[in-house]
């Protein structure tokens, strides 16, 4: 709650020192044609001639019963939109989230098991290549691949142009968003596989897995029975608490692939100079950034007996 | 070498044998010049049912490898030679994979050797092989260690270091095991905790089990153990029964092991100087020569076999 009262100050200095002027953002391109005394009554309704503090109070009180107001560009309510392009992108988020959270998982075991070998040093390489390549870049190329090349998939959207809500198929859903998991969901795969890979020879060189082997464990069952809980810690509490790189990454994708989330909204917001709309997506950032740490941490007591422990004695 | 066993038992099969069991590592040097360090040689070992055998050695001299050699647990690069035998037939691969963890059993060393992430009663049970009645064979076996009720719903962390010991060995103890490798049980122990311990491993050996008890403790070495093997740089240079540690150790027959047994506070506290050699040096002679009091010209030059000598057995031309 501290974080929300701070961010919102925090973006709301950020924004009212921007040089986006919110009466011409509101009228477009009439503004040569109001008078300046329409300026001023417009200002007045708005309370912009009040002091900076008294803006913030008041937008605070609207925000905490729930108005975040009405958008600019869209001239829909900002809880409206936000909830629509939320609901499209956590089918894109969610989809890559897990999906690169299972690939980084098993890549990390399999270069973990076999360590030195030539699979963990192509397993390594790709993640290093993959974790310093831009998700933006990525998306182009595979577009330019996938899309432009060989056809397989649509360029963008989120469905075919000119269809109708309710006449997209499962296939044409599928289709527009299997590129921009692809892009979205490459990034996190190698730095979960990277840690993962870490833990794992960690773990394998440990006593209790010498020990676990003298007492008749092998193969699966090992692996099931000491190894999978040891390993997965640190892809957990990284996976969990990598949601706001999800979010990031989401915005640069969704731009690429003109997909019509929250993060080309949020871009769109930013360029339009749509205030409203851009504190509200801020907001809402942080909450579901905090809800993922949150999750994490929630997570790691129940997986892990000693962190429970330890906030006892705390 | 058939005749280095002890007399008096001569009639039993012995539980476990090594012979001449050596085991190297490969190791790279500069550039890819390959090399072999030598972590054991020449070992000699045998146990009888019932027996608690030592194997007494200062750390770095390559005890924890012996037991992972006896349970086949090796890193797959180790190259192993030699013979070992269990109950008279020969350890293969498959066997010791048959074997470990049911007739061939391991005390590892710490706490560290639990999993973290479960409770130590369950982690117990694991080993049972009677599945219905695990539960209840495992809180006998901690009640019998003396450990609380409740112990087993417990995870690692929340054990104290001798507790944490007593898991450890309630798991050998609820093993159908015959021969138990205690890999330094005793390390880290105050005085009670390490008493007890002690006197849990005497408890395990009554039910006909023979026991290895890797340690470089030698006063704990000679609390419970019937014969004591002293192993330096890789290799046994005696093997001698807990009655020859006595006096001035003039019935001990290798220069070491007199050298250790007058090293102790009760007798002369007289320090031994000198370190044991690393691993990668090779001698042509005698491993303690470099450090022996009565080394000669023969000690450089060539190795000494082990002879049996007034009931032991020993590494030394001199003895």
């Amino acid at each position: 709650m501290g974080l929300l009262v701070a961010i919102s100050i925090f973006s709301f200095i950020l924004i009212s020192n921007s040089p986006v002027d919110p009466v011409q953002s509101y009228i477009g391109a009439e503004i040569s044609r109001i008078s300046p005394e329409q300026r001023t009554n417009i200002e007045e309704y708005w309370g912009l001639h009040r002091s900076k503090p008294e803006q913030y109070f008041l937008w605070s009180k609207a925000v905490f019963q729930g108005n975040l107001g009405e958008s600019l560009i869209y001239r829909k309510p900002v809880t409206d939109i936000i909830w629509e392009r939320f609901s499209a992108s956590i089918l894109l988020m969610g989809i890559a989230w897990v999906l690169s959270g299972v690939f980084g998982l098993i890549l990390g075991i399999l270069a973990g098991m076999n360590e030195g070998s030539i699979l963990d040093r192509i397993i390594k390489s790709y993640s290093f290549i993959l974790a310093s390549t831009p998700a933006f870049w990525f998306g182009l190329l595979v577009l330019m691949v996938f899309a432009a090349w060989l056809n397989w998939f649509p360029v963008g959207l989120a469905a075919p142009a000119g269809s109708l809500r309710g006449e997209v198929s499962l296939a044409d859903t599928f289709k527009h968003l299997f590129l921009p998991v692809l892009t979205l969901s490459i990034g996190g795969v190698a730095s979960i596989a990277l840690h993962t890979r870490e833990k794992m020879i960690e773990v394998l060189s440990s006593e209790f897995i010498r020990f676990a082997r003298a007492k008749g464990l092998s193969g699966m069952r090992l692996f099931w029975r000491h190894g999978l809980r040891n390993i997965s810690l640190p892809a957990i509490s990284l996976h969990f608490a990598s949601f706001g790189e999800l979010f990031g990454g989401a915005v640069l994708t969704e731009q690429v692939f003109s997909y019509p989330g929250l993060g080309q909204a949020v871009v769109r917001a930013g360029l339009g100079g749509d205030i409203p709309l851009l504190l509200g997506i801020t907001l809402f950032s942080v909450v579901f950034i905090f809800v993922g740490n949150f999750m994490a941490d929630l997570l790691y007591v129940v997986i892990d007996p000693r962190m429970k422990t330890k906030q006892a004695h705390d | 070498m058939e005749n280095i066993s002890i007399p008096n038992k001569k009639n039993k099969i012995p539980l476990l044998e090594v012979k001449q069991l050596s085991l190297s590592f490969p190791q790279y040097k500069k550039g890819f010049e390959e090399s072999y360090i030598q972590v054991i040689r020449d070992f000699e070992l045998t146990i009888y049912p019932g027996e608690i055998v030592a194997v007494v050695g200062s750390s770095g001299s390559g005890k924890s490898l012996l037991a992972d050699s006896i349970l086949g647990i090796l890193p797959e690069n180790a190259a192993i030679n030699g013979t070992l035998l269990f109950k008279g037939v020969a350890l293969t691969k498959n066997r010791q994979e048959q074997l470990r963890g049911k007739a061939i059993s391991l005390i590892p060393q710490s706490v560290k050797a639990l999993d973290p992430l479960m409770k130590t009663g369950r982690q117990v049970q694991g080993i049972i092989r009677d599945k219905k009645d695990k539960k209840r064979i495992q809180e006998e076996a901690f009640l019998k260690l003396g450990l609380a009720p409740g112990t087993g719903d417990k995870y690692p962390h929340e054990l104290s270091g001798g507790m944490a010991r007593r898991v450890l060995i309630a798991s050998a103890m609820v093993s159908e095991a015959q021969l138990i490798i205690a890999d330094e049980p005793t390390p880290g122990l105050d005085e009670l905790a390490w008493e007890e311990t002690l006197s849990n491993l005497k408890q395990l050996s009554e039910g006909n089990r023979g026991i290895m008890f890797i340690t470089h403790d030698i006063q704990a070495a000679l609390k419970i153990a019937d014969k004591i093997a002293v192993f330096y740089a890789g290799e046994t240079l005696e093997i001698a029964n807990k009655e020859d540690f006595s006096g001035k150790g003039e019935v001990l027959r290798h220069p070491y092991t007199k050298a250790l047994w007058l090293a102790l506070p009760e007798n002369d506290f007289k320090v031994l100087k000198g370190n044991q050699p690393e691993s990668e040096d090779v001698f042509p002679g005698c491993v303690f020569e470099p450090r022996c009091p009565i080394a000669t010209g023969l000690c450089k030059t060539n190795k000494p076999d082990s002879t049996m000598i007034n009931n032991g057995i020993t590494r030394c031309f001199y003895a």
